[in-house]
């Protein structure tokens, strides 16, 4: 008993109070794009993007394949690349994922009313990985740990398809996992979500090409929501889920 | 003589490959002599050529601990199975026949691994025992689970609630890594890598950058040797935890649960103050580490550890006085030391049934001769065995990092990449990290112009999931989760 309360002392308080305050020390996240020139000719952070998620002219970084790894911060020799600690990079499009010097920021997600209402006070998810890592499905186990706590805002990852209202999918969806992942889906009741956690998920990413894969499920069910990362941030999840559902934090 | 290194360098043309029965036969005298089979594949060459590869460890100190044996044949080519006398060798023996069509004859259960290649989309086929009797009965898992967990398939068969077998089916994971490592630039790889089993993102990437550092003649500084070693050190204490926090949660211990989660927190918000990533991604890089320790960070680190040992140590205290928790780990997913052994397992599984076996201590290199670490194991061969040992791994773990960061000869805030050049012809490079699984294994060999030939992977969970099915025998379907968790084992490191 005495073991036990020491342990709670201990523990203390462990939550973090406001994820949409929250900004994690040393994480690299959003890059940043400086204004400079390169130099005629130079493709020096293609050649070191290990996921082709760079485009030239003017230079963009697509989040939903960057992994995050920050190669292309040393290899560029004009120093046009860097990484900040800003967690925000979810979004509701796949196509609003690109950040480029003109558009330094991803569009604010909107709250989807018809989320909201539904779902707004009460969101169960279950988790499929479908050729995930380990480390997508870690940080989503972290969700639910005493430092992050969605439970708290009504959202709960489930056992059992049919008490979920969305899935949280990870991994680049093998062909040896396709139909079991089309299995879950089906099971689960209308109406309900996708939200694509990863790079891995949302775009193959450093599988992509892989003979392997069987990605035609996101063609039928388009993500209501993208998590961006490898993996992503809990805190990415967090504040992506809490903006489209109109969540106060 | 140096202490032995852990990457086994060959030529290739000196390695004289024998046919496929004498290599096999070689094998079998090899292990049958006490040697560790480290691993075994084989490669296509040419139309239907194959190339077999085994790697043994022996006892021997020095370099000569290690030998390289090479064999060659045809696809569909027959040889004894070393299996029906060395049982080690049944799941390298398997995953040989599924990647090459050569047939181990007299291999007791020739089944497919990862359902690779043409047998993709035939998970439904797999050649599942059977139990047949009065009062037995089969129960289907997965590949879906209850919890956030990759997947896989496993079958109980059980004669009331016993478990007689379980058979364990994988290959939902597989991404083709193998093949994709051969499409990019060799010294591209270093994301993929870490991709390979995300968990172990450190071990793999240290291995990857180890080869190709072997195989461009380049030698890294001892001092960012030291800089991985805290990376490998700081991974291995984090997935520990994650595995203590899955065994407290699994038995209902929700204080233990609560109390590994946010330590864990911690560790890999550490890991992320130096690197960005709580996974280490992008510490690692061919020629060194991109990320060094500056006095803040090593001061950092300290703090952070010296606060983690406090708590860590009355929690663990709590979770090992408790009575509930003894009763349901005690006796629980026993692994005797012969088949241990004889099943060639390795890493935490391994030490808890009394095997004294780290690649740390068999293949130190400098690193770890400089840095001692003491290998630890338990006797009892039971979930409380391996719960025991995760949680002494962390101590030493924790004492080791201390003791490099404070080492009065270390200086650990430089950030050096050393150049890396073109990759030797004709070599093949064997590398082998201790992971927290155990042995993360990468063999790349060069072609003749020094383009990679093969790519070869093998996560320490390929030769333990055996382990974890023949700890489930007797024990009741109930006890599988702690089972499952105490073994802690990768299924896309078994799927590639």
């Amino acid at each position: 008993m005495l073991e036990s309360i020491a342990v709670r002392v201990s523990q203390g308080s462990q939550f973090i109070p406001d994820p949409r305050a929250a900004s994690p020390i040393g994480f690299r996240g959003k890059p940043l794009i400086a204004s400079a020139d390169c130099a005629g000719g130079c493709e020096a952070c293609l050649a070191s993007c290990p996921t082709a998620a760079i485009t030239l002219n003017p230079v963009a970084i697509d989040l939903g394949r960057c992994v995050l790894c920050g190669d292309c911060e040393p290899a560029c020799p004009s120093a046009r690349i860097s990484f900040s600690n800003d967690v925000r990079m979810a979004a509701t499009d796949r196509q609003a994922l690109t950040v480029s010097q003109p558009r330094p920021e991803l569009d604010p997600i909107k709250v989807n009313e018809a989320l909201r209402k539904r779902f707004g006070r009460s969101l169960k998810l279950r988790s499929v990985s479908a050729g995930g890592c380990n480390g997508c499905e870690l940080e989503v186990n972290a969700l639910t740990n005493v430092n992050f706590d969605i439970g708290r805002y009504g959202i709960d990852i489930v056992a059992s398809p049919r008490h979920a209202d969305g899935l949280v999918l990870t991994g680049p969806i093998t062909r040896n996992m396709a139909q079991a992942l089309q299995l879950c889906w089906d099971g689960m009741p209308e109406p309900k979500l996708v939200i694509a956690v990863g790079a891995c998920a949302i775009s193959g990413s450093p599988f992509e090409g892989s003979t392997t894969l069987d990605r035609a499920f996101l063609d039928r069910f388009a993500p209501t929501l993208y998590v961006p990362g490898c993996p992503p941030h809990p805190l990415t999840f967090v504040r992506g889920v809490l903006d489209l559902l109109g969540i106060s934090s | 003589m140096g202490p032995a290194k852990s990457v086994v360098m060959a030529l290739t043309q000196e390695l004289a490959p024998v046919d496929l029965d004498a290599w096999a036969a070689a094998c079998a005298q090899a292990m049958s002599a006490g040697k560790r089979l480290l691993t075994l594949f084989g490669r296509t060459d040419g139309d239907d050529g194959v190339v077999t590869t085994a790697v043994m460890l022996g006892s021997e100190s020095g370099e000569s601990r290690r030998n390289v044996l090479r064999g060659r044949g045809r696809r569909g080519d027959a040889f004894a199975s070393l299996t029906a006398t060395h049982p080690a060798a049944q799941m390298l023996e398997r995953e040989l026949w599924e990647q090459t069509g050569l047939q181990p004859t007299g291999h007791p259960w020739l089944k497919p691994v990862r359902f690779e290649g043409e047998r993709q989309q035939h998970m439904v086929d797999y050649p599942f025992f059977s139990v047949r009797g009065q009062e037995v009965h089969e129960v289907g898992v997965g590949p879906i689970h209850a919890s956030v967990i990759e997947p896989g398939h496993f079958r109980f068969m059980c004669h009331g609630e016993q478990v007689h077998h379980l058979e364990i089916q994988l290959g939902y994971q597989h991404r083709g890594v193998e093949a994709l490592l051969l499409q990019r630039p060799p010294l591209g790889l270093s994301s993929l890598v870490e991709s390979i089993a995300g968990d172990s993102s450190i071990a793999y990437a240290w291995g990857y950058c180890a080869a190709v550092e072997a195989l461009a003649g380049v030698q890294v500084s001892l001092d960012s040797d030291r800089v991985r070693g805290v990376a490998l050190e700081l991974e291995r204490v984090a997935m520990h935890l994650a595995g203590l926090t899955g065994l407290a949660t699994d038995i209902a211990f929700l204080q233990g649960g609560a109390t590994y989660g946010r330590l864990r927190t911690a560790i890999i918000n550490a890991t992320m103050r130096v690197c960005g990533s709580r996974f280490g991604r992008g510490w690692l890089r061919p020629g060194g580490v991109r990320f060094g320790l500056t006095p803040a960070l090593r001061q950092d680190l300290l703090t952070t550890l010296s606060a983690f040992s406090k708590d860590i140590g009355e929690v663990n205290d709590l979770m090992l006085n408790a009575r509930s928790v003894q009763s349901r780990f005690q006796g629980v997913g026993t692994v005797s030391l012969k088949a241990a052994q004889e099943l060639g397992l390795v890493g935490p599984p391994a030490r808890a049934s009394g095997v004294d076996f780290d690649i740390r201590v068999s293949l130190p290199g400098r690193l770890y001769t400089a840095h001692p670490v003491n290998v630890l194991h338990e006797d009892t061969g039971d979930c409380w065995a391996r719960l025991r040992l995760r949680m002494r791994e962390i101590d030493e773990s924790v004492r080791w990092i201390c003791e490099v960061l404070e080492a009065p000869e270390a200086d650990l805030s430089q950030a050096n990449i050393v150049p890396i050049g073109k990759l030797w012809p004709g070599t093949l490079c064997v590398s082998v990290r201790e992971g927290f699984r155990g042995p993360v294994i990468q063999a790349l060999e060069t072609a003749s112009d020094g383009s990679l030939l093969h790519y070869k992977v093998q996560d320490p969970s390929l030769l333990n999931w055996f382990g974890l099915a023949l700890a489930v025998r007797n024990n009741e379907i109930s006890d599988f989760p702690i089972c499952n968790k105490s073994f802690d084992l990768s299924y896309c490191g078994n799927d590639l």
